[in-house]
């Protein structure tokens, strides 16, 4: 990582950690109608973007900095983000539809007498926040411990990830499977017994969001910094030199993957109480794609790029599907075709270069 | 046979027959090589006689069909894989140069030196004023001080072979395999070359692979001729040059 895009990234701290102060006194402590005033929708649409950055630095995390193309990335964000739908279904108790103190309406609707074990300790949020770590987690642990032990890569890795969500996706569709089937969880009602209706909540959620995209470019950049980040470039670049070198590459990969899965699970997690919905469509390969996108649209291996490509696309996707909705994904591919041509390094990628070429020692990466 | 076990535990490295087939491309036919603690060996013989092929077997890239490979005398190196065989002891510098290009000359030291290589203990380690003389001492060794900071890949074809010995240096192996260390090396750049991989061999046991006979005249050590898969002869480069069947595979071609 080189002194440019380093003091890219810590104004983007900066821009994060005001946003994390701004907005909720734009949101609360300002008139409605007044010129700076923040509309709770808005909040909420731009706390939307932050979890969609988190999910980006995680996914640079493993494909800037590992080569780890991971397709499924929208899998760890969905799993997470099931994990905090389930403590919020819980939270409405006897406030369904059905009037059911322990069954979400779903479950009474199918007509189930019981809680599956799966959801049982939701109803407190500790367990449900672990839950929102350890799922992802240990899905990421089982799949990187499988995939990099036989030592698939590049194109295969890719695709296999792409299976793994497909697979979710299917699942979580099928109500018999337990979590909502095709409607998924929703019409929740409180988090930690505040209204997540009110304005208070909706700026609070954002103000956390805000915190954790600074808190998981802190941690990556921690990473990549350091003498290990240093090997997991190198495994990118010349993974049997590293095994030549003794290192064991399946370990390098595999904490670097988990690390990030949990990273994308905790933005998911934060997704879920804003957007006020879970279901299975998060898993649907094209989201995992399209947070390759991002990631290649801001620049892959600078970690603030990627968040900053996650915030500007999905601008570009808002208004476009409010516009033009036809366009939207022709628009992207023209986006991902173009940068792809003209900024090979993505946005951020392009301005380090050019930072290079003033101080030629400065290392890449 | 119980001459052979002397011979085996006596040694640093023991080849006994081993074979490798390639899509039924036998590459190595019975290659039996032995390497005592300390020695540097020379190994030549024309393109495709399965020099880098028998690198790949001793470094756990290659698992032979046949055939027995032993490291210490002890360890079976058929039964371990890369990054083990690597931390027993056994370093490797490729055909063609490869550094870690995105890293600084220094971080490629840095990297390859002698030090614990888990996840925990990467992201733990702090550089010390030791392991930076450490590193400053190679850099000096091998003529890259003055672009410590420069991006590996910035270097000339020369300054990257230099690296990668460094590279082997930091990471202290007990034999360090070299193949064709001066390919594309101008004449100035492989006398210095030879001349570290002399100093190199004051301490550790080397095997090198050199098609360069100017070269390997200037190592005057002990010489391993190969041919199709099998050693043609063995001994000083003025004896295997006398040698008619060696003169044949390298005059006949
Ligand atoms: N991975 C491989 N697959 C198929 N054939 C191989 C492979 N590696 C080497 N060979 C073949 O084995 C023979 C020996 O190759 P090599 O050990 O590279 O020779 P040298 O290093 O002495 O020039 C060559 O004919 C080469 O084509
Ligand atoms: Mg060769």
């Amino acid at each position: 990582m080189n002194n440019a895009l380093d003091r890219a990234g810590w104004i983007f701290v900066a821009i994060m950690a005001l946003a994390a102060v701004l907005v909720p006194v734009a949101a609360l402590g300002t008139p409605e109608g007044a010129l700076v005033h923040m509309p709770s929708y808005l909040v909420q649409l731009l706390g939307k973007y932050l979890c969609y950055a988190i999910l980006a630095i995680a996914l640079d995390l493993v494909w800037g900095y590992c080569g780890i193309l991971s397709l499924g990335h929208g899998a760890f964000f969905a799993l997470g983000g099931y994990a905090m739908g389930m403590y919020l279904m819980r939270q409405i108790g006897a406030r369904g539809v059905y009037a059911n103190p322990l069954l979400p309406d779903f479950m009474v609707f199918l007509n189930w007498k019981a809680l599956p074990i799966a959801w049982w300790g939701f109803n407190s949020f500790a367990y449900a926040m672990l839950m929102v770590v350890l799922v992802p987690g240990l899905l990421a642990l089982g799949f990187g411990w499988f995939a990099f032990r036989s030592r698939v890569t590049g194109v295969y890795l890719s695709i296999i990830t792409q299976a793994m969500t497909f697979a979710l996706f299917k699942e979580f569709f099928r109500n018999d499977f337990g979590f909502g089937g095709n409607n998924g969880l929703t019409d929740f009602k409180d988090i930690l017994g505040f209204p997540l209706q009110s304005d208070a909540v909706k700026a609070g959620l954002f103000c956390v969001t805000a915190l954790f995209v600074n808190l998981s470019y802190l941690v990556s950049r921690a990473i990549v910094r350091s003498k290990y980040g240093k090997a997991l470039i190198a495994t990118r670049d010349a993974e049997s030199r590293m095994r030549f070198l003794g290192y064991r590459v399946e370990n390098i990969k595999l904490f670097a993957f988990v690390v990030s899965a949990v990273m994308a699970g905790v933005g998911g997690a934060l997704y879920v109480p804003q957007v006020g919905i879970i279901n299975p469509s998060e898993f649907a390969p094209g989201n995992s794609i399209e947070a390759a996108i991002w990631v290649a649209v801001g620049g892959r291996g600078t970690l603030v790029g990627a968040a900053i490509g996650a915030i500007a696309v999905n601008f570009g996707k808002t208004y476009f599907t409010g516009a033009l909705p036809e366009y939207w994904l022709f628009a992207l591919g023209a986006l991902f075709v173009g940068v792809t041509l003209f900024f090979p390094a993505g946005l951020m990628g392009a301005l380090s270069w050019r930072w290079k070429q003033r101080a030629p020692k400065e290392t890449g990466t | 046979m119980s001459e052979e076990n002397a011979r085996l535990t006596s040694s640093l490295l023991y080849l006994d027959d081993v074979q490798v087939t390639f899509d039924g491309y036998r590459a190595l036919r019975g290659l039996s090589l032995v390497l005592a603690p300390g020695e540097m060996r020379a190994i030549i013989g024309p393109n495709g006689a399965g020099k880098t092929t028998m690198m790949d077997v001793i470094t756990g890239k290659t698992r032979p069909d046949v055939g027995e490979v032993y490291f210490e005398g002890r360890h079976d190196l058929t039964q371990l894989d890369e990054a083990e065989i690597a931390t027993l002891g056994v370093g490797r510098k490729f055909q063609k140069p490869t550094v870690f290009e995105n890293h600084t000359v220094h971080d490629n030291i840095l990297l390859a030196a002698k030090a614990p290589r888990s996840v925990r203990a990467t992201l733990r380690a702090r550089p010390t004023p030791e392991s930076g003389r450490a590193i400053e001492r190679i850099l000096e060794r091998i003529r890259l001080t003055n672009v410590r900071d420069w991006r590996a890949g910035a270097l000339s074809h020369g300054q990257k072979q230099w690296l990668e010995i460094g590279m082997l240096l930091a990471q202290d192996p007990k034999l360090l395999l070299v193949d064709e260390p001066v390919a594309g090396m101008t004449d100035s750049e492989t006398a210095e070359t030879a001349a570290m991989l002399k100093e190199i061999a004051r301490e550790h046991s080397v095997v090198v692979v050199e098609h360069d006979m100017a070269f390997v005249r200037e190592l005057d050590v002990k010489v391993t001729v190969l041919h199709e898969g099998a050693v043609l002869a063995e001994g000083s480069l003025d004896q295997v040059s006398a040698d008619e069947r060696v003169v044949e595979v390298y005059l006949g071609r």
